[in-house]
This record gives C-alpha cells, structure tokens and sequence, in this order.
C-alpha cells in the first residue's frame, strides 16, 4: 500500500525533509526522485512571485493526483507539496517525489505527478518586477500537452 | 435557483470581486449557460467572461466542463487557466 504525503498552504518548503520521508520507511526504496521547482529571478526582471489558491479545491486536488499516480504505479511513497502566498527568487515552489523498487517507475510517477500538478490544480501565479508592478502568467500549451501524455 | 459564484486570480481582478450570491432563471441549467447569463449582465462581465481569454470552471470544487449541469445551492467557481508548479 502506497504512503501519501501532500500539502499546501503559506509555509516555507523542505526538500530535505521530504527527501528523508521518501528515503525512509517500511521496505527498500531502491529508487527515490525528487522534483523541486524554484522561483526564477529572470535576471532580475522578477522581484517576487505569488501563488494564488482555491482553497476548497486545491488540496483535494493535490491528494487525487497523488493517489492517481499512487494506483498506476504503485510506488512505496508519494509526495507533493505546494507553497501559496508570496515568495522569493531562488525560494522553492514545489516539491513532488516518488519512492520506489526501481528507478524506471520512480522517474516516470514523479514526472507525471509533476506535469498534473502544474496542469489540474487550481493555483494561479502572478509576477513582481522591481518597480512593483504585478502581472498574472499566462499558462503555456508545453505544459497541458507534457500533461496529456499521461491520460 | 440560487447559486454561489467564486472568481480567481485575473478574473477576480478583473471584476473587481470575488464572490456573489445569484438568483437564476430555470433554463439556466448548465455551466455554459450561467455564463452567458453573466455575461450579458455588461461590463465588465461580459468582456472578462465571454471574451476571448479562455474561462475554466468548477462546480462544488470539481473540474466542470461548459455542459455541467448546476442545481439549487451550488457552488459555481470560474477562473484562468491554471499555472501552478
């Protein structure tokens, strides 16, 4: 039976930590990947990044993807947390990891886990640059076809 | 029929709200429906709602399509796409 550890809430993220829970635990986890996605500064045109949640909706959807990619692979352990709120260049967004027997299906569970958090949980990032002026991103079509190769 | 309509990010914005409390016709049934029905209410729900920026849409916080059909009380969520990660 697969381990679930999701979050997502203003905190500040630890791979580290999550690293150590994937690693650790019952049985051998021959295999661990681990995802951290960071903000970028884009040689100092962003100042700041803040990530808008639906509250209601996006934890339950981070735990459904989470238990999607539990029961297609059925890895030792999986993870996903999500930071919301304001952050900083450099500071960490995202971290999703798998544990599992082998690498082939650890690598491939975090990369879809990945490509679905970025593309069905409702989280919406807005830009500051060094004036102080805020914009919304826009999403990318990259992001939904690297998503659709898992359907 | 009474619903709960929620607005996100740009379009939250946009409206210059987050939330309202509706009161809707019966043949608005669906998602699409109430859309259009916002829409026409004028600027600025018409430009941000059916304008040409894609709108996604939640009922009762699950993903809905445009043909997701609404009942009395329900929760009605529309928002950007979404660029989390």
């Amino acid at each position: 039976m697969t381990e679930i550890e999701t979050r997502i809430d203003e905190q500040p993220l630890e791979p580290g930590q999550a690293w150590q829970w994937l690693a650790g635990g019952q049985g051998i986890a021959g295999a661990v990947v681990v995802f951290t996605g960071q903000v970028r500064d884009e040689q100092g045109a962003v100042d700041g990044l803040f990530l808008e949640q639906y509250p209601a909706m996006s934890a339950r959807a981070l735990q459904e993807i989470a238990r999607e990619v539990a029961g297609r692979w059925s890895p030792l352990r999986v993870l996903a947390q999500h930071r919301t709120g304001w952050m900083a260049p450099g500071e960490t967004i995202v971290v999703v990891g798998v544990s599992a027997a082998h690498r082939g299906e650890a690598f491939e569970a975090c990369e879809c886990l990945m490509d679905r958090v970025k593309t069905e949980v409702p989280l919406w990032k807005k830009v500051r640059d060094p004036q102080g002026r805020e914009d919304w991103i826009e999403a990318r079509e990259r992001d939904l076809k690297a998503a659709a190769r898992w359907w | 029929m009474k619903l709960h309509v929620l607005y996100f990010a740009g379009l939250r914005e946009a409206l210059g709200l987050e939330s309202e409390q509706v009161e809707v016709p019966q043949e608005v049934a669906d998602v699409a429906a109430l859309k259009a029905w916002l829409a026409d209410r004028g600027e600025p729900w018409g430009e941000a709602l059916a304008g040409p920026r894609p709108v996604l849409s939640a009922v009762n916080e699950e993903m809905a399509g445009e043909s997701t059909t609404l009942g009395e009380g329900d929760t009605v969520a529309f928002f950007p796409p979404v660029t989390g990660g």
